[in-house]
Formats: C-alpha cells, sequence, structure tokens
C-alpha cells in the first residue's frame, strides 16, 4: 500500500514536471524579437512589459537604429522589424515584407536665445532650410525679422546644432526642409545621415538638447519628447495653411489625419495639409514578412500590436507619443490580410 | 609504475601541450587574416568605386552616395598626433618622479592612483569632456584667444569656430588624458627595471638625477619606453566612444582651426553604421574601417623597425 502510494505520488510529479516542462517550452515559442529604430524604443519596452504582465508572453525588442532593423527582419533574424523610415511600396515587395505605422512623433526646432520664451519665434520652412544651408547666419537677419516683428533678435551669429549619428529624426527633419527648401533638395536631401553644410553633431536627441541648452544663439532640432521633458525653447512653424502651429499631440494628429493611408502606408507625415497640422510630424513603422517562416510568431506579433492599439493609447500618451487615430488603426489592422 | 612508461606519458602531455600553444598563435593569425579577408570584401563595392581616391576626397555624402575618407584619417592622425604630444611628456615626468624622486611611502598609492585612471570607462571621459571640459576651454581658452587675435590673419584662423569646445584640440586632450596612465606604468616599470648597479654607479661619479635619467635609464629601458608609447598610440587611434562625444562630428577641412569641429574614422563608424543602408554607404564605411586598420599596423610596424634601427646603433656607440 505504502509503495503504491507512492509510486502514485512520484508519477503525480513526474507529471507535473512534464506538464511545466510543456508550458515552458510553449511560452518560450511565444518569445518574440524584433529590433529596430531608437526612437519609439522606449514605448515599445512599456508596451512589451504590460503585455508580458497580461499574456506572460515576452517581447525583446533591441534598439539597434532603423537601417540595422532593416537588415534583420530581411534576414530573418528577428520576427520584426522597426524603422523610423517608410519604404517605399516597391522597395517592400521585392523584398517580401510589409509595413504599418505604430505611432506618431514629431521634430521641432529648438532655440536658445537670451529673452525669447517657447513658442514666440516663428519660423518658416524656408528661413529654418536656410539657415541649415549657411545662408542666414545671423538672428539680425532680415528674413527672420520680418516673421518676428516684435522680438529683439541679437545681432549674433547663429550656431546651428544637429545630429551626428544617422537616425530617423534626421531623416523626418531633412526630408521636410527638402519639401521647402528647394535649394535643400537639390544641395542637400534627405536621409537618415546627410553631407551637413554647417553645424556642430550632437550625439543623439540627448546630444543635441544638451548642445542648444549650453550654446547661446543656437538652434538645432529634437524629438518632441525632449522638448516637454527638457522644457525647451520651440519655435513656431508654417504650415501648408499658413498658419503658425505649435508642437502638440493635436497637431501631430492633424498631420496624421491628412495623410492618405488608404493608398499606402509610405506616407511621410512632412508639410502635411490641414491648418492644425505641424509640419515636421512623422510615423514609426513595424515590419514583418509577407511570407514568414514561422506564422505561429508572426501572428503573436500581430496580437501584441491588436493589443497596444486597443490598450496603450495612455501609455504612448505618457511617454510623449501620439496614438494613431482610430481610422489609421482599422487600416492597419485590414491591410494584414496580406500576410500568409 | 616504470620510469619510461611515465616519460611517454609526460611526452604525450609535451606534445598535446605544444599543440595547443602553436594552435593558440596560430590562431590569432589566422583571424588577423580573416578580419582583413572580411573587411576587404565588405569594402569592395566602395573599392571599386572610389579606389584610392578615396583617400583624396573630403566629401561624405550619404544622400548622393559619395564618400572619401580624407576628413575622417585627419581627424584621426591629428587627434593622435595631439594626444601623443601631450601624453609623452607627462607620462615621462610621472615616471621619473615615480621611480626617482618621490619618497618611498608615496610611491606605492600614487602609482596605484595612476594605473586606475586606466580602468575608467571611455565613455565616462567622453561625457566628462562634453559636459564639463568642452565649455571650460571654450570659455577660458577658445574665447580670450579668439579676442587677442581678432584681426591678425593666419592666427584668427587658427583659433576660428563655434566655441562649443568641441573639436580636434579638446578630443586630442581627452585621448591624452586617457593614454597617459597606460604610457606612465609601463615607463615606471621599465625604468624600475634599470639595475641599481648602473644608477648607483652615475650617482657615485657625481651625476645629477636628470643625467642619470638621461644617460643611464633611458637608453637602457629605451625599447620598453617605445612600446609604452606605440600602445597609448595604438589606443588613442582606435579610441572611440570619448572621441564620438567631443570631436563634433562634421566632415569638413575648410578650416586649419583646431577649436573646429572635426570628424575620425572611429567616430564616423560609431555614428552612421546602425542607420547606414545596404550599398555603397555601408561599403564605404567598412573601407573606412579598413583603412584605420592600415594605419595602426602602419604604425606598429614603423615602430618595430624604429626599434631595431635603435638597437644596431646601440652596438657602434658603444
Amino acid at each position: 500500500m505504502k509503495n503504491l502510494s507512492m509510486s502514485m505520488k512520484t508519477a503525480a510529479t513526474l507529471g507535473l514536471a512534464s506538464l511545466g516542462l510543456v508550458a515552458a517550452i510553449n511560452v518560450q515559442a511565444q518569445d518574440i524579437t524584433g529590433a529596430g529604430a531608437s526612437f519609439p524604443a522606449p514605448l515599445y519596452a512599456k508596451w512589451a512589459a504590460d503585455y508580458n504582465k497580461e499574456t506572460n508572453i515576452k517581447i525583446n525588442y533591441q534598439s539597434v537604429g532603423s537601417g540595422a532593423g532593416l537588415k534583420q527582419i530581411e534576414a530573418k533574424t528577428v520576427d520584426f522589424g522597426a524603422s523610423d523610415m517608410p519604404l517605399k511600396d516597391d522597395e517592400l515587395k521585392s523584398k517580401g515584407l510589409v509595413q504599418f505605422p505604430m505611432v506618431i512623433g514629431g521634430v521641432v526646432p529648438v532655440v536658445n536665445i537670451k529673452g525669447i520664451a517657447p513658442g514666440q519665434m516663428k519660423l518658416t520652412g524656408q528661413v529654418l532650410g536656410d539657415i541649415y544651408l549657411g545662408k542666414i547666419t545671423k538672428w539680425s537677419d532680415a528674413a527672420i525679422k520680418t516673421l518676428n516683428p516684435t522680438l529683439a533678435l541679437p545681432d549674433e551669429a547663429i550656431q546651428v546644432v544637429r545630429r551626428a549619428d544617422g537616425s530617423g529624426t534626421t531623416f523626418i527633419f531633412t526630408n521636410y526642409l527638402g519639401k521647402v527648401n528647394k535649394e535643400w533638395l537639390d544641395k542637400v536631401g534627405a536621409g537618415t545621415a546627410v553631407n551637413w553644410p554647417v553645424g556642430a553633431g550632437g550625439k543623439g536627441n540627448e546630444g543635441v538638447a544638451a548642445f542648444v541648452g549650453r550654446l547661446p544663439n543656437s538652434i538645432g532640432y529634437v524629438e518632441y519628447a525632449y522638448v516637454k521633458q527638457n522644457k525647451m525653447t520651440f519655435a513656431l512653424l508654417q504650415n501648408t495653411a499658413n498658419s503658425f502651429v505649435a508642437p502638440d499631440d493635436l497637431a501631430f494628429k492633424a498631420a496624421a489625419a491628412g495623410a492618405e493611408w488608404s493608398k499606402s502606408f509610405y506616407q511621410i507625415l512632412t508639410n502635411q495639409p490641414g491648418k492644425d497640422a505641424w509640419p515636421i510630424s512623422g510615423a514609426t513603422f513595424l515590419l514583418l514578412q509577407a511570407k514568414p517562416v514561422d506564422m505561429a510568431k508572426t501572428q503573436a506579433v500581430l496580437k501584441f500590436v491588436s493589443w497596444s492599439f486597443k490598450n496603450g493609447d495612455k501609455t504612448a500618451s505618457d511617454l510623449e507619443y501620439v496614438p494613431l487615430p482610430a481610422t489609421v488603426k482599422t487600416q492597419v489592422e485590414k491591410s494584414w490580410a496580406v500576410i500568409k | 609504475m616504470t620510469p619510461s612508461t611515465s616519460r611517454t606519458s609526460s611526452q604525450i602531455a609535451d606534445r598535446v601541450f605544444s599543440a595547443t600553444a602553436s594552435g593558440a598563435a596560430w590562431l590569432t593569425l589566422a583571424m588577423l587574416l580573416g578580419i582583413l579577408l572580411s573587411l576587404t570584401y565588405g569594402a569592395w563595392p566602395a573599392i571599386e568605386k572610389f579606389g584610392f581616391g578615396f583617400f583624396s576626397s573630403a566629401v561624405w555624402d550619404p544622400v548622393k552616395n559619395d564618400y572619401g575618407a580624407l576628413v575622417m584619417i585627419y581627424g584621426t592622425l591629428a587627434t593622435s598626433f595631439i594626444a601623443l604630444l601631450i601624453a609623452v611628456p607627462v607620462s615621462f615626468g610621472i615616471a621619473v618622479f615615480l621611480t626617482e624622486l618621490a619618497p618611498n611611502w608615496l610611491k606605492r598609492p600614487l602609482g596605484t592612483a595612476i594605473e586606475l585612471l586606466a580602468a575608467i570607462p571611455s565613455i565616462v571621459y567622453g561625457m566628462w569632456g562634453l559636459l564639463v571640459f568642452g565649455p571650460v576651454l571654450a570659455t577660458y581658452v577658445q574665447q580670450p584667444m579668439q579676442k587677442l587675435f581678432k584681426g591678425i590673419p593666419f592666427l584668427e584662423q587658427f583659433v576660428s569656430g563655434a566655441p562649443v569646445g568641441l573639436g580636434i584640440l579638446s578630443a586630442g586632450i581627452i585621448l591624452a588624458i586617457m593614454i597617459i596612465p597606460f604610457i606612465a606604468s609601463v615607463m615606471r616599470d621599465v625604468f624600475e627595471v634599470t639595475p641599481a648597479l648602473l644608477k648607483e654607479s652615475a650617482y657615485g661619479l657625481g651625476a645629477t638625477t636628470w643625467e642619470v635619467v638621461s644617460t643611464v635609464i633611458l637608453p637602457y629601458t629605451k625599447t620598453g619606453v617605445m612600446g609604452g608609447v606605440m600602445l597609448g598610440l595604438g589606443r588613442a587611434l582606435g579610441e572611440t566612444m570619448a572621441v564620438t562625444f567631443v570631436i563634433g562630428n562634421m566632415n569638413q577641412l575648410d578650416s586649419p582651426s583646431f577649436f573646429e569641429a572635426a570628424n575620425s574614422i572611429t567616430s564616423a563608424l560609431a555614428n552612421e553604421f546602425a542607420e547606414a543602408g545596404e550599398g555603397l554607404h555601408q561599403a564605404s564605411l567598412i573601407y573606412l574601417g579598413l583603412v584605420l586598420f592600415a594605419i595602426t599596423t602602419l604604425v606598429l610596424t614603423i615602430s618595430k623597425l624604429l626599434l631595431t634601427q635603435l638597437k644596431k646603433r646601440e652596438g657602434k656607440i658603444a
């Protein structure tokens, strides 16, 4: 009798143990790995942590940069890639990938001039481009004066600050300058790294923010979150409707609403129509294999995205990102039908 | 166990040991070759397109896919040169002080403190350079010099540039601080092995400390001193993070100013590699890596040649 109960116990323990093993394997199979852009990394990490609490599924996101993320999803070493620079539709097709927007952000010009408060300075794309081309070299330049007749502008050289490292922020910024300043388009162009005519390079958003904060009479450009967190002196920008707008959630949303998402997800949200639209907005994208090797994992990624679309808006706003408009979210979820 | 079997087993152990040891040595060589080959393979599109023109072109334009390495090569060499210019005399002074002049109770703690400097991560030096040293250099050195030299044709250009405290000079100084512990501790170690007999004899003949250092210690230890300097130079050439923070990362060669932002090979690689798309941009960055590899190899070879030259002359003088 005793022996029997012992062996039953052993069997039960063994059974439990093997059950546990199976469960462990299951969990492991659902671990998702992604890599790419550093801009959305804090948000993806927070979403992943919240998602993990609810579902026990682990999502590892490596913030390695948009270019590297693209390379890794192409090589199928990760389950999803992330990029601030969308791929054109024909490129997507040839690489066998699909992409969709995740969240919106904005790039904001910031200045450091004594006596000028946030939101006081007005700039146009043309003037901003000329400053970054090195054509406008002093704050007292007539072009800046006509835009800001009431401001006391110093007769000092403009210290231009820009990103030193390749980055999606630079891509959005230079893309905007190319759209509004003909000479910029011809001479410099748009990209994650460009041949800057002037300016000191800071590493990362924090590097640029530090330079602008330290250098008198400087101008730089950073992600919106940095402007808010560091209370930087942002400038107002003129949009396509000729109104000067301040960068905030509503202005980014307005820019996203003006894009034709139904045609293609290749939308760069710079210089969008809409009277409230912030002109240097951009979305950050997720990339997946169109014909995934491991369908289960890709499905798990999609589940995570749906979950964050449904439950993640507050987290996004808390971290100074702007959630996609509801219509765009629906379009994104519909677009997944092509993944087979 | 008979003596003969124990001998065979030790012979086997000997053979295994020598095979492992030589294997490790050959593996290093194979890895070196492997790195060289894979760099060349990765850089091939850029080598094909730009060839040797890569070394003379100062353009780096990822948008138009036109690349040249002149700015980065200049930045790497100039910062390392400034670093050596500062670090070698300072390290020499430290080593002489520690071996010849310092009282005994001070030698050990001071020596350890200098060695500890080598343990500080380079990114810490970089951040210190950016946030503390850069502004100090700009406010107390560059701006007064700009005022002083205003209107003087050549000197004015030499100190031009935004007063940010970023550029070749600050990168060079930060590098100097970083390599001083390496050079100083090697120098101290080799100075210490100079036989006391030689030194005492010289002192006995009435030589001053400087005469002992210059005529006894230095000739006796020149190989080691040279080795220490080369170790420092190697570190300076390859240093990445600290330089990235303070060099300004600007691809320009328009101004001779040491205060102007510039770029170095390692810094360009660190900044651009992650975001570089496939194709010419990536290939050109790998080409840059190959160039750095070549520069360090060249520097090491020259220093070895210099040393053998020194050794040959040694016999003649004596």
